[in-house]
Order: structure tokens, then sequence, then C-alpha cells
């Protein structure tokens, strides 16, 4: 019974995640301007990510293996991400100066 | 056994994400978007990874995952600092 709920709850989290990670790429291929494409990639497929690999962690506890390289991976990722991202924003600047935004109003 | 019945359809929307992520890799039209979507590609390709180690329920794939983590970040960065610099080594 415990096994078919952590069964059902681990399908749930893969969906979700694949959810994220598609509307994410989705948002990459659709937004038109840099600043706007930057955002799905970044949070969306982010968060897909680490939904599909707490799914990964379920479906190995259902099997009573303890799998936790998917809790680094997610660390590392959380970590990494919006440094990347960050440098790529700078990036896109440095090409492009006049898509730098407003300073915001003191 | 419902994790079996929902493997095909995400692994499905996680080709389709490589797909999309393919579509502005080639498109562009800027170096930061090109280097946005080879970062997107290899976070789609470490989800993947994860669900081919779930589909043969072998925990191997993971130890990949995490390397492909590793030189991913490393290689964007790098990348980035070449579209920011111009140069890689000063």
């Amino acid at each position: 019974m415990a096994a078919t709920l952590l069964d059902a709850l681990a399908a749930a989290l893969l969906v979700m995640g694949a959810a994220f990670a598609l509307l994410g790429s989705w948002a990459l291929a659709k937004l038109g301007t840099f600043l706007k494409r930057v955002h799905g990639p970044t949070k969306a497929t982010t968060l897909g990510l680490a939904l599909v690999l707490m799914g990964s962690v379920l479906w190995f506890g259902t099997r009573g293996e303890v799998s936790l390289h998917e809790v680094l991976i997610t660390a590392f990722l959380f970590v990494t991400v919006p440094v990347s991202s960050q440098l790529l924003a700078k990036a896109a600047f440095k090409e492009d100066p006049g898509s730098r935004p407003p300073p915001p109003p003191v | 056994m419902m994790v079996a019945a929902v493997l095909p359809w995400v692994s499905a929307a996680f080709v389709v994400a490589l797909l999309l992520n393919l579509y502005r890799l080639l498109r562009g039209p800027r170096l930061a978007d090109r280097i946005l979507a080879l970062d997107t590609l290899y976070v789609n390709a470490i989800g993947l990874l994860v669900l081919a180690g779930v589909a043969q329920s072998n925990a191997l794939y993971f130890e990949a995952a995490l390397v492909i983590a590793l030189l991913g970040f490393a290689g964007t960065v790098a990348l980035a600092k070449y579209a920011l610099r111009g140069d890689l080594v000063e």
C-alpha cells in the first residue's frame, strides 16, 4: 500500500517536472528578446529538473534503495544556474548595450 | 506501476524540449542566445539521463548526469566569459 502510494507520488512528480521542463524550453524557443527568453530555462527548467530528480528519489525509495545522487545534482544545479544566467545576461548587455533596461526609480 | 506507465510520455516531453532548444541554438540570433540554448540543452540532457536511470533501474546513470552538470556549468561559464571579454585567457 505504501509502495503504491509512493509510486503514484513519484509518477506525479515526474509528470509535473517534465511539464515544467517542456514549458521552460518552449519559452526559450518562443519569446521575443533575450531578456524574456532567459526566464524560461533558468526558472521553469530548473524547477522541472528538481521535480524529476525528486521523483527519481521516491521511485528508488519504492524499491527499498536509497539514492542520494539526485539530491547532489539538484543542489549543484540550484547553485550554478543563477551564476551562469547572470553571466549570460552580462554578455547579452555587452553584445547589445541598448537592451539594458533603465535603472529603477529611487 | 504508475511510473512505468508515465515514463514514455515524460521522456517524450524531454525530447520535445531538446528539439526546441536545438531550434533556438540554430536560430540564434545572438551569441548569448546560443550559449543559453546550449546551457538548457545540457540541463534537459541531465533530465533524460535520470529518466533512463529510472527506466533501467540503474543508479550508474546518475554519475554521468553529475559529470554533465559539472562540465556543462564550466563550459557555459567559459563561453559566457568569451562573449563578455572576447578572450578566454588574458
